[in-house]
């Protein structure tokens, strides 16, 4: 259908509205106006926020749809809507050296997109546009002509599994909490997104928070629960507004609440904010925190489907799971299962970050290879530099060396070498980075946050973390990679929670497939130069212009010299913040 | 268990005076008395109480934990295990300025620890202080703030900074300070 009007999208997510999104939404309120584009045109012109459309690396992006044309650019600023306005709205001539290249169609042609369909697309502020494109159609079905079990049933077929990392099958456990008898049963939304370098969840909430109700509901009328949670970040303010000003359209249009679309089941939502805790994330601590406890897990049974929150039967889903209910519903369970491999159907959604050229939000089909992942969707590593290894999962998972990126992406294919797929962080790394710095970020990470019930983990993480503090000081003693290793697996086998399961995952796989890197610090050296106490900087005389720059940089008065002459760094003032290397414009700073 | 109001009272005024937010309560029981009115007949009420305290004062005063305690009849421990236990919850004063620095493994490999480094430089932080002596700002780093495209990211009361350098950010302060 050709759409007769001028339409401009602009993308508001976190990353639109930090690169200045806002203000090319205001810029172009003005310059249309200025340009009285109704009248002179004669068409009626629209604006929308849309949601994350995945390249964030590109904002501000900005859709202009015209005669039913569609051209995007990228990089938009403020100051550059004027020209947009008069070149391509009023004399039709696109502004073509603004417009994205054949890096941004690459980055969407081998991605399939289930979950992000709609986001990006669509005004997530906006009910009615979602229920343009056919959203709570599933509802509708789901309510009007199934039972809970024939729901069940088709979710069981079509092979989705939990998207929050542990891959648990979703309609296994609506079946199973549908089977215990209780007066009251809950469903939760799991909206904890905790990982560093994780953001899906995020995305998928202010790009279209109704997948996410809608998903719920199905969920609740399955399993037989008329109150649901999102447990969400207080981190992430605007997808907490999206969310709260959906659940209000909802109710307002009877999807939710009492007697759903003229119906017996009743079902509402509330919103929980979470106050910054990652083992909030393990679905015992995150019923103790909605309980408004300290998030501490507990053992395992009895399972929350048996006795969760307030100790009755209660489903956790994840965002991204949720949000597949509906496409699964609609097109049936047949068409989920034809995307994936045999034990892992349907899409996945990546945070696709790092040293990577196109980073960003990507959704593509399971059992992709890490390859294409990387270079035809990512467009390869940036400056060029040569790929070192994939970091997946975030502190559970594991790092994959650059040797093995043929690798299928799957539940099953990267538990085999050592790391998870998990919420969905992807991270990649490049030569300049070190393994063992790495691994200590992780650990630092976990270590911080483990909860300190049981003692695998809070002692036990704390103690390798000490050891992997002084190799990469130099300190290393030649035992302390095997004491890496066994002291990693003791915590990973006795810990109560995932937490301390996983925590040693990144220390263990970069052993595994970087020994090198740790034997290098036991001796010294930091091959990638990062690990700052093994560190000097000097000047390279040659490149050295004399310039200053370094020697107004240096906190410390370790830098020296007459202008216009190589300046010199005294090792023993130096302390290594590599302000000097940041601002030399002449590479005349090295580091060893 | 006796309750000092009057000592808080004066102390919630100063903390006002400080927040510059104008608006003046006769006393701060009033406003406990509404929290404990909102929230007297939910189950689970403890964060969410906290999360009310952390926005109205910008950090959880102790004396407002012991009255609410004592008023809703739960021991004060139980409050200061979960205000000890999430990251969101402060038990000193804050500054007038929040920084934040995103620490996420995307921002972690494209340097955010130099870039921690300066600003705690650049603010004369001490090891262990976040809030610098005049009360002017405070520095924190987060976990993640899942905007890694952009990364690394620093964060200046909600203004998100993305693909910060050390540079840009030290001048951004530095004009805040000028220009307070």
């Amino acid at each position: 259908m050709k759409d007769k009007g001028i339409r401009i999208n602009i993308c508001m997510g976190t990353g639109g509205i930090a690169a200045g999104g806002a203000q090319v939404m205001e810029a172009f309120k003005k310059e249309l106006r200025k340009a009285g584009i109704k009248a002179s045109v004669g068409k009626r012109c629209t604006m929308h926020k849309v949601g994350c459309r995945g390249l964030c690396a590109k904002d501000v992006l900005v859709d202009v749809v015209k005669d039913g044309n569609k051209f995007t650019y990228q990089f938009i600023q403020a100051d550059m809507v004027p020209r947009i306005v008069q070149q391509h709205l009023i004399e039709n001539n696109p502004v073509s050296e603004w417009l994205v290249g054949e890096d941004y169609h690459n980055f969407h042609n081998k991605q399939v997109k289930v979950v992000l369909s709609d986001c990006g697309n669509i005004d997530p502020e906006d009910i009615e546009a979602y229920i343009k494109v056919k959203g709570y159609e599933a509802l509708k079905t789901v309510l009007k002509k199934l039972t809970p079990e024939k729901t069940i049933e088709i979710i069981k077929k079509s092979g989705l599994r939990g998207r929050g990392g542990a891959g648990f099958p979703t309609g296994t456990k609506w079946e199973i909490c549908r089977g215990v008898e209780a007066e009251q049963k809950y469903i939760i939304c799991n909206a904890d997104e905790g990982d560093p370098g994780a953001f899906m969840d995020r995305s998928v909430i202010e790009g279209n928070p109704h997948a996410v109700i809608e998903g719920m509901t199905i969920g609740a009328y399955a399993i037989g629960a008329d109150i649901g949670y999102v447990y969400i970040r207080a981190e992430y303010p605007l997808a907490v507004e999206r969310l709260k000003l959906a659940l209000k359209q909802a109710r307002k249009k009877k999807l939710l609440g009492k007697n759903i679309l003229g119906t017996k089941f009743s079902f509402d939502i509330k919103i929980k904010l979470g106050a910054g805790a990652f083992v909030c994330g393990e679905e015992t601590a995150l019923i103790a925190s909605i309980e408004g406890e300290r998030g501490m897990p507990r053992a395992k049974p009895p399972f929350p489907v048996h006795s969760g929150l307030w100790g009755k039967p209660t489903v956790i889903n994840n965002v991204e799971t949720l949000a597949n209910v509906p496409y699964i519903i609609r097109n049936g369970d047949k068409w989920f299962s034809s995307y994936g491999t045999e034990k892992s159907k349907g899409t996945k959604v990546f945070a696709l970050t790092g040293k990577v050229k196109n980073s960003g939000l990507i959704e593509v089909p399971m059992g992709i290879t890490l390859k294409e992942i990387i270079y035809d969707i990512g467009g390869g590593i940036e400056n060029d530099k040569a790929l070192k290894a994939v970091q997946t999962g975030g502190p559970s998972g594991g790092c994959i060396p650059a040797g093995m990126v043929d690798i299928k992406v799957d539940y099953e294919s990267l538990a085999q070498v050592g790391s998870i797929v998990g919420s969905g962080g992807m991270i990649v790394l490049d030569e300049d980075d070190c393994m063992v710095n790495v691994a200590k970020y992780f650990l630092q990470f976990t270590q911080a946050e483990s909860c300190g019930k049981c003692v695998p983990c809070r002692i036990g993480t704390k103690r390798l973390l000490e050891i992997l503090d002084r190799i990469t000081k130099g300190n290393g003693k030649e035992t302390d990679i095997e004491l890496l290793e066994k002291l990693g697996n003791d915590v990973k086998s006795a810990s109560l929670c995932g937490l301390g399961q996983t925590a040693p995952n990144p220390v263990l796989s970069t052993i595994k497939y970087f020994r090198h890197e740790y034997e290098a610090h036991l001796k010294g050296k930091c091959p990638a130069g990062v690990c700052k106490d093994l560190l000097t900087y000097y000047i390279l005389e040659e490149f050295c212009k004399g310039c200053g720059a370094c020697m107004r940089a240096c906190p410390a008065g370790a830098i020296t010299g007459e202008r216009k002459k190589p300046h010199k760094i005294d090792p023993e003032i130096c302390i290594k913040c590599g302000a000097c290397f940041e601002v030399c414009k002449f590479k005349a700073v090295g580091k060893e | 268990m006796s309750v000092t109001i009057d000592d808080f009272s004066s102390h919630y005024k100063e903390i006002r005076k400080m927040k510059h937010t104008g608006l003046v309560l006769e006393h701060a029981e009033e406003y406990l008395e509404k929290i404990y009115r909102k929230y007297c007949h939910e189950k689970g009420s403890i964060i969410p109480i906290l999360q009310e305290f952390e926005n109205e004062f910008g950090y959880i005063p102790e004396e407002a934990i012991r009255w609410i305690a004592e008023r809703l009849e739960i021991p004060e421990s139980r409050f200061f295990g979960v205000a000890t236990f999430y990251a969101q919850f402060h038990l000193k004063p804050r500054g007038k300025r929040i920084i934040t620095a995103c620490s996420g493994t995307a921002c972690h490999v494209k340097g955010s620890e130099r870039l921690i480094n300066g600003i705690r430089r650049e603010l004369n932080l001490e090891e262990g202080e976040d809030t610098t002596e005049d009360m002017e700002f405070t520095f924190e780093k987060v976990n993640c703030v899942g905007a890694c495209s952009i990364a690394p990211v620093v964060i200046i009361d909600k203004k998100v900074y993305g693909k910060a350098t050390t540079d840009k950010i030290i001048k951004e302060i530095k004009s805040l300070k000028t220009g307070q």
